[in-house]
């Protein structure tokens, strides 16, 4: 299908191209390619000098942890980011995508993990926006288009309905749709990031089909994913990244899980995860058959003193949903919620605030801090109350209590009237930790506490986490980074699908028991 | 396996239904709406339904249609133009002016080039600021209104053209047609016809509800999001311009504060039809039967002799119940929608 839009590929002197060849190919350069690509933002470097090539008809799998530089890596091929050092081969030749027109215009197409969709528009138009067909006087053919569609859910064995909007798809269908753009496309390189976190069964082993015969095609594929076996079952070669660098490419025929696991770790578990050892004190939070109608059923926990219980899960399963369900911030449907042995309202974050429960979002930029505010007032939100004097906000005294937690924390700054968003991800995080732990909470619930921050800061945090147990606070741990679930919880407890799945305890807590209770392979895991 | 793929597309299909059902809903009660105001005011006073109260009605509604027609697809991208009010005045002062200067030699076709011309610019300007340097369109366009008002009354200095000054040709366009059917409407249901059937069958007419619906998407999509932006703006500017020269056909005597204050009317008469004020949705036709409601209310409340500080708390309410029903049926129909999701979900 010829593009409607002009392509911004440019493509440079080839003369130097001499690409690396690869151990899969005999004379063939790489479809595409990366040379020591580095990106940094700000003061973070993503990406270090990393190195990857993809061959027609293989699946190639890219491993790391949460961090390590995976999403960046996807960004720079599908041209949302510009690499600041190296560069991109296509064919052999170095390009420079000026954009994610660019990059698809090339042949590269990307399956996100959250696909973004026109939820307005039809399924149909969300597949060919910018590429119509087209009947006479450049009109849109809305029939071949509908009838285009069809042929393509055919082909992946799906039956979605191409006249309805988008609005209101699972993510499952979302990402069906995505693939169905790509196929559209006739793309050369499929990166599909993370596409199976939120899939069941059935319909990972329909992707992987669908992969398969793209691959068959002469498709070149890059795969993101933590389920170990997946990457096992589908790829042929993997390259591995941790914090950014480049660590190995190989075949995966020669490795186990073990050596991939050790390659993306590449550290000894047990001294980045100082839990203290701490006995329970009475329960502090109790959560009985809480529900919200297609979100999560049936969520029944508890979470005593000077714990610390993991949520774990894939991404989807609906665990940072039950944590903004017990905060009020989402009103649930059924259930209920005690802290301190009284109940909570649904739906009221005041009154969870009230009655000594702290929620450390997932996303700190977006729900945890006020960016452009400086550290102080940063600090200073939760607690307003605390620092009147009267009516007025006494600036001096949010200004005693900034200093005396950004101590505690050893917070690295300049000035305490900087805005937070001149901080490194780890020192925002001790930010949004601080702006909690001033509310003297009884019960803390932290979500994804660690996610894109740095190695040493991410000690730091465990270090307090358990500290904060230590003390006898409560708390409750949402991370999908296994190694941090199975170093620091005491128990932990497996979502999969919005269920309950697994409440393991921690002497039975390993990767394989919290990964299949995850990917509800083994129901009967639950102790 | 089979089962539940039949039943998932059949869910799909009444999910569509259901959305269209919606949409079409839109059109046909505000169709509704007018058939019944106008069958009442008819009933008390029957002089509403005479040959002059009709063609005045269309009159009085087709320069509100026409910026309503340029706003729509400047909201569709999730934008707005407060500018427009201004751009009519400006564009029917100076063309005035210019006309005036030489009746014999200037006719009606230099007129409608000029005043495109000079909306375009503003348009432009508009576009330019939104698109490229990034200013929220609220603040671009409140600006431009207060820059083109003060223009304007430079330009006019206290003075206004009078209808004598004019060429003919020019009132006739205002006031004649053909077969009985005044030129305004014919021109604005043209321009309405030409862009509704752009932007529903083109490839470009699609970017702009895509860039309404998700900034986001739109970006990686590869949808050309600042130039599709720039040419929403430039439209509405060479529409308002178009709207000023009409302006001038059909009233003839022009102060420098024509159409003051119309740029919340034009707003109001898009989103009472049914355009999403967050972008995205919405058609030029739902946009144009908003023009002729809120103009057909005004014109019954003067017929049923009402006050007319009640067309304006009127206008309001209407408002308010649009933006209302929008909400409430919005998070509906994603419920339903998204129920069957899960339901139909593997």
């Amino acid at each position: 299908m010829p593009s409607a839009r002009k392509g911004r590929v440019k493509v440079k002197d080839p003369g130097e191209a001499g690409a690396p060849q690869g151990p899969a190919s005999g004379a063939a350069p790489p479809v595409l390619a990366l040379r020591r690509v580095s990106k940094s933002f700000g003061a973070v470097r993503a990406l270090r000098e990393v190195s990857l090539e993809l061959f027609a008809g293989e699946a190639h799998a890219l491993a790391g942890e949460n961090g390590a530089g995976k999403s960046t890596l996807v960004k720079t091929l599908s041209g949302v980011h510009r690499p600041d050092e190296g560069e991109i081969l296509l064919d052999g030749a170095p390009v420079e995508f000026g954009g994610p027109a660019a990059a698809q215009d090339a042949g590269v197409a990307v399956i996100y993990q959250e696909p973004t969709l026109f939820p307005d528009l039809s399924v149909a138009e969300n597949i060919f926006m910018g590429r119509q067909p087209r009947a006479r006087f450049g009109r849109i053919d809305r029939r071949a288009m509908r009838s285009e569609a069809v042929e393509l859910f055919r082909r992946l064995g799906v039956a979605l309905d191409p006249g309805r909007p988008a609005r209101g798809l699972s993510i499952a269908d979302q990402q069906l749709v995505e693939i169905a753009k790509a196929l559209s496309r006739e793309a050369r390189v499929l990166v599909m990031d993370e596409p199976t976190a939120a899939l069941s069964g059935n319909e990972v082993a329909r992707l992987f089909n669908v992969v398969k015969a793209l691959r068959r095609q002469g498709c070149a594929v890059l795969f993101i994913s933590h389920r170990l076996d997946e990457i096992f079952e589908l790829c042929q070669r993997v390259t591995t990244l941790r914090d950014g660098s480049w660590v190995a490419s190989e075949p995966i025929s020669g490795l186990t899980p073990g050596d991939l696991v050790r390659r993306m770790v590449g550290r000894d578990l047990d001294t980045l995860y100082p839990k203290q050892e701490t006995v329970p004190g009475e329960v502090a939070l109790t959560v009985s058959r809480l529900t919200r109608e297609g979100v999560f059923t049936d969520v029944s926990f508890e979470v005593r003193k000077g714990e610390i219980v993991a949520l774990a899960g894939l991404v989807g399963a609906g665990r940072s949903e039950v944590a903004r369900a017990i905060f009020g911030i989402d009103r649930w449907d059924a259930g209920s919620v005690e802290v301190g042995g009284r109940r909570l309202p649904a739906g009221s974050p005041a009154a969870a605030m009230a009655s000594g429960l702290a929620l450390v979002p997932e996303d700190r930029r977006q729900q945890g801090l006020v960016m452009d505010l400086s550290i102080e007032r940063n600090i200073g939100l939760t607690g307003l109350r605390s620092v009147r004097r009267g009516p007025v906000i006494s600036r001096a005294a949010e200004r005693d209590r900034a200093r005396d937690w950004a101590a505690r924390l050893q917070l690295k700054f300049t000035r305490l009237g900087d805005a937070v968003n001149v901080l490194s991800g780890g020192n925002q995080q001790k930010v949004v930790l601080a702006k909690w732990l001033a509310t003297d909470p009884a019960v803390l619930i932290v979500d994804e506490p660690t996610r894109g921050i740095d190695i040493g800061t991410k000690a730091e945090v465990h270090r307090l986490l358990s500290e904060l147990a230590g003390r006898g606070i409560a708390v409750l741990m949402i991370s999908s980074d296994l190694p941090e679930v199975l170093g620091m919880a005491d128990r932990v407890l497996v979502m999969h699908e919005g269920r309950l799945t697994a409440e393991i305890p921690r002497e039975r807590a390993t990767e394989e028991s919290v990964m299949s209770a995850a990917t509800g392979r083994d129901p009967g895991a639950a102790a | 396996m089979t089962a539940v793929t039949a039943d998932r597309a059949g869910g799909g299909r009444s999910a569509r239904g259901l959305v269209e059902m919606v949409f079409r809903a839109r059109e046909l009660s505000l169709v509704a709406a007018i058939a019944i105001l106008v069958l009442v005011t008819a009933a008390v006073n029957p002089n509403f339904l005479s040959g002059q109260g009709v063609k005045d009605i269309f009159l009085n509604t087709s320069i509100l249609a026409l910026l309503a027609v340029g706003q729509s697809l400047v909201v569709i991208t999730r934008n707005i133009d407060l500018s427009v009010g201004s751009v009519v005045g400006l564009v029917a002062f100076s063309t005035g002016k210019f006309l005036a200067a030489d009746p014999e030699g200037r006719g009606v076709v230099l007129a409608l080039v000029l005043g495109v011309a000079i909306g375009a610019v503003c348009g432009l300007l508009n576009g330019l600021l939104v698109s490229f340097c990034r200013v929220p369109a609220l603040v671009v366009t409140l600006g431009t209104l207060y820059v083109i008002q003060g223009l304007d009354h430079y330009i006019a200095h206290g003075r206004q053209i009078n209808a004598v000054d004019l060429p003919p040709a020019v009132l006739q366009l205002g006031n004649d047609g053909v077969f009985g059917v005044p030129f305004l409407p014919i021109i604005t249901v043209a321009v309405m016809l030409a862009t509704g059937y752009y932007l529903r069958s083109y490839p470009s007419g699609r970017d702009f509800y895509a860039i309404g619906s998700s900034p986001e998407a739109a970006r990686l999509a590869g949808v050309p999001v600042r130039r599709r932006v720039l040419a929403a703006y430039l439209f509405s500017g060479a529409l308002a311009g178009l709207a000023g020269v009409l302006w001038l056909a059909r009233f003839g005597t022009v102060v420098a504060d024509s159409a003051r204050g119309w740029e919340l009317l034009v707003v109001s008469a898009v989103v009472v039809g049914g355009v999403a004020i967050v972008g995205g949705v919405g058609t030029v036709y739902g946009a144009v039967l908003g023009a002729l409601l809120l103009t057909t209310i005004g014109s019954a409340l003067v017929v049923l002799k009402v006050n007319s500080f009640w067309q304006q708390a009127l206008t309001g309410a209407l408002l308010l119940l649009a933006i209302t029903v929008d909400r409430v049926l919005a998070v509906r129909v994603t419920r339903l929608l998204r129920r069957r999701s899960v339901r139909h979900g593997a």
